[in-house]
């Protein structure tokens, strides 16, 4: 049971690249499919490794995505501090 | 409403025009100045200086004069009414500022103590030289208003309508005065705070949900709001639309100048003040401003005990000029003569004004000191011919 | 399915001029990271929103007033810092935040962050350092490193660059850090920390610029600049700043360099005052009077 979960505005996205880099858990990878502006977006690849950390969102230069942790049983998410 | 009494200093005194204009700047609400020193408009921020922290405000000598063109913009935006004062060089450094405060519609007041340029020139002695650089200097289009004071009681008074002006029409407002009225200790008369009327800053009422910063309701004029009211509104010195977010486009752009341009030409008669003598009847009228208004006063004298009718007009507002007033007048004389401690700056807007109605006779004088009566009186003789 | 409705919102969105989204910067660019990061600072310092304004000069970074959903001023070129001592001197109360450029901090601007550093004015000063004049075509700045091309280096840049840290904590700054994009976490507490500290602070943030310097200088990309600055950073906290200057051929030394203790502008002000006029000085901000 993935931790966490992120969420991708696709047109936003002009494809940098950062949060399929530097996800320290791996969940993403660009996609070979193009946005309207022409980009390749990320999309999850391992949605089970997420852990809502939110790096993705801090690296996100366009605001396009995002990292959220998912709360267990009403219980807040474990805050773990995933650094690079 | 009427001024804020901790600022007045009612009463009868003797003051210079730069102490005198202080005294305005404080009467008018003013509470923020920035400054740079530069002679001979100094001794206003000193004065400044020495009053605010009695009445509740702050004075800031800033490293330049870019800074403290804009450190007033930035009081202004947090609530303040703000002005900064400077002469020659570092009235052309401030003139990025005039233009900001133009495009963002910031009221504010810039003094210019003018003294003989270009560059540094007389720093002591006095000149009117920067008439043109008052209505054109900042880039790109606007509209200005520019006072000339021509007594340190005007500079009192001026100054107060200076501000109100700003307010008014949400626009820097330039007092042009020069080295003699500044330095020119004569009687000012301080009324009772409850004399002095005060324009109030036109703060909206409107939710924050419901206003834009550049909305006009009908007059070209729009609300404003201050820093810090929970408002998160957006300024920039960019083309900009109503919500105040840079617009890159000519539409835009179209809009919005011909909005702050017409705010004040549309105005323009009741901006102007003037002082008319005379004019009925004249063969010549004398077109004056500032300290040269008071030198034509005795050439004026002269030539009336030489037979000849000479009307006096004194433009208390320089900027706008009134266009109107000198084209009529232009139908019933012969001549304007226009004496000014410059090589011929208002000659050529009088010679526009009248439109070939009138011939005009300039009567330049390169600055350093004022002309002597005779020289306006020669000219005012050779254009009755 | 019940997740799905519990779906919040990007952090940063509600510090955003949404109808103003997507922005100008390029792919790839930093300045969005640093916004990221301003925003998770906002809300963990816990500063009133309301009373903060941020003023901007011009240039890429000089956009960044216009994107902020807070009172935020776009100015003139070079002059954000004089503005936002108007500003902040008119309403003590305001929390007030300069984020700009290298070129209009440094350059055009050097004077005034010099004399609002030795004023210890209460300021947050952000400079996101893309080493070049980004908005007007990659010219050279004066953060561009030695040897590096520009449009107006061709031939490769011989003025030494400013040692932007060294420069602050020289001038008076209280609060001194170094940071690039990919320290976004530091950052974010950096940022945080300044917002809540007394004086004037400084930020420095390295930070890519793909279009007009990676790819001139032939280093990649956005992403292969961030890869570089992880490769290539060295964290030094209290760091003397005379040792970290920025060196494209050595270590990118980053770090919370300076912080200390100055009185403020506005407290030497009232304590003069207060001291030559005693009872009648009209102090406008009681509290910081006794």
């Amino acid at each position: 049971m993935a931790k966490g979960s992120v969420s991708i505005i696709v047109e936003r996205c002009k494809g940098c690249g950062f949060c399929v880099e530097f996800c320290p858990t791996k969940v993403l990878a660009l996609s070979s499919a193009f946005n309207s502006k022409g980009y390749h977006p990320p999309y999850v690849v391992a949605p089970e490794k997420c852990s809502g950390c939110d790096l993705c969102g801090m690296y996100c230069p366009d605001f396009a995505i995002y990292g959220w942790k998912i709360p267990s049983n009403g219980k807040p998410g474990e805050d773990s501090e995933d650094e690079e | 409403m009427t001024a804020d009494p901790k600022g007045v200093l009612t009463g009868i005194h003797f003051l210079d025009g730069d102490f005198a204009c202080a005294e305005g700047c404080l009467a008018a609400g003013a509470r923020f100045a920035a400054g740079y020193p530069i002679t001979p408009s100094t001794e206003v921020v000193e004065r400044f200086a020495q009053r605010i922290p009695l009445v509740g405000g702050t004075f800031i000598q800033m490293e330049d004069e870019l800074a403290a063109s804009i450190a007033i913009q930035g009081a202004v935006w947090a609530g303040a009414k703000a002005f900064t004062v400077t002469s020659g060089p570092g009235f052309s450094l401030m003139m990025e500022h005039i233009g900001y405060a133009a495009m963002t519609e910031t009221p504010c007041v810039f003094v210019n103590v003018q003294r003989g340029g270009p560059s540094t020139g007389l720093p002591t002695l006095p000149a009117q030289a920067d008439m043109m650089q008052a209505r054109w200097g900042s880039h790109g289009d606007y509209e200005i208003i520019a006072l000339s004071p021509s007594s340190p009681q005007e500079c009192f008074d001026l100054t107060i309508r200076a501000f109100n002006l700003s307010e008014q029409y949400r626009t820097p407002v330039l007092l042009m005065m020069d080295e003699c009225v500044g330095h020119m200790t004569e009687k000012v008369v301080i009324p009772p705070a409850e004399e002095i009327e005060i324009y109030p800053r036109r703060l909206t009422n409107k939710p924050p949900e419901a206003f834009q910063p550049y909305e006009t309701d009908g007059d070209l004029v729009p609300e404003m709001v201050h820093a810090g009211m929970g408002y998160r509104f957006h300024i920039t010195g960019l083309t900009h639309d109503e919500r105040g977010y840079p617009a890159m486009s000519p539409v835009a752009q179209d809009k919005l100048i011909r909005r702050i341009t017409a705010k004040i030409r549309n105005a323009a008669e009741r901006i102007s003040m003037r002082e008319e003598e005379g004019i009925d009847g004249a063969e010549v009228v004398v077109v004056s401003y500032g300290i040269t208004a008071r030198v034509a006063q005795r050439s004026i004298e002269l030539a009336r005990r030489k037979g000849v009718r000479v009307g006096k007009l004194r433009l208390l507002t320089v900027w706008p000029f009134p266009d109107w007033r000198v084209r009529e007048i232009a139908k019933q004389v012969k001549a304007f003569v226009v004496p000014e401690l410059n090589m011929g700056q208002i000659a050529r807007e009088v010679e526009r004004a009248s439109c070939g109605a009138a011939r005009t006779v300039p009567v330049p004088h390169a600055g350093g000191t004022v002309h002597r009566p005779e020289q306006i009186l020669e000219a005012i003789l050779e254009a009755a011919k | 399915m019940a997740e799905l409705e519990v779906i919040p919102e990007n952090p940063v969105e509600q510090f955003l001029r949404m109808e103003r989204i997507p922005h100008i910067w390029c792919a790839g660019c930093g300045i969005g990271t640093s916004v990221n990061c301003f925003a998770r600072a906002l809300i963990e310092s816990k500063v009133d929103l309301d009373k903060v304004a941020i003023v901007s000069g011009i240039g890429c970074t000089g956009r960044v007033a216009g994107y902020l959903k807070l009172d935020s001023f776009h100015t003139t070129h070079g002059r954000a810092i004089p503005f936002a001592t108007g500003l902040k001197l008119a309403n003590p109360k305001l929390k007030v935040i300069v984020y700009s450029g290298d070129g209009d901090l440094f350059a055009i601007g050097g004077n005034h962050f010099i004399h609002a550093a030795r004023r210890n004015l209460d300021l947050v000063i952000i400079c996101v350092n893309n080493l070049i004049y980004a908005m007007t075509g990659g010219q050279v700045a004066p953060t561009t490193p030695i040897s590096a091309l520009s449009s107006t280096t061709p031939y490769g840049c011989y003025e030494p660059p400013f040692n932007l840290p060294q420069l602050a904590e020289a001038a008076g700054a209280t609060y001194v850090a170094r940071w690039t994009t990919f320290h976004v976490r530091q950052l974010a507490r950096s940022m945080k920390e300044a917002l809540n500290k007394e004086g004037f602070s400084f930020i420095e943030i390295i930070s890519p610029c793909p279009t007009l310097y990676q790819r001139r200088n032939r280093m990649g990309d956005g992403l292969d600049a961030m890869k570089f600055y992880k490769q290539r950073s060295k964290i030094r906290n209290g760091a003397p700043t005379s040792e970290v200057a920025f060196d494209i051929n050595s270590d990118i030394i980053v770090g919370k360099f300076v912080d200390r203790t100055r009185p403020t502008l506005l407290g030497t002000m009232h304590h003069q005052l207060r001291e030559r006029l005693g009872e009648k000085y009209a102090c406008v901000e009681e509290v910081a009077c006794h």
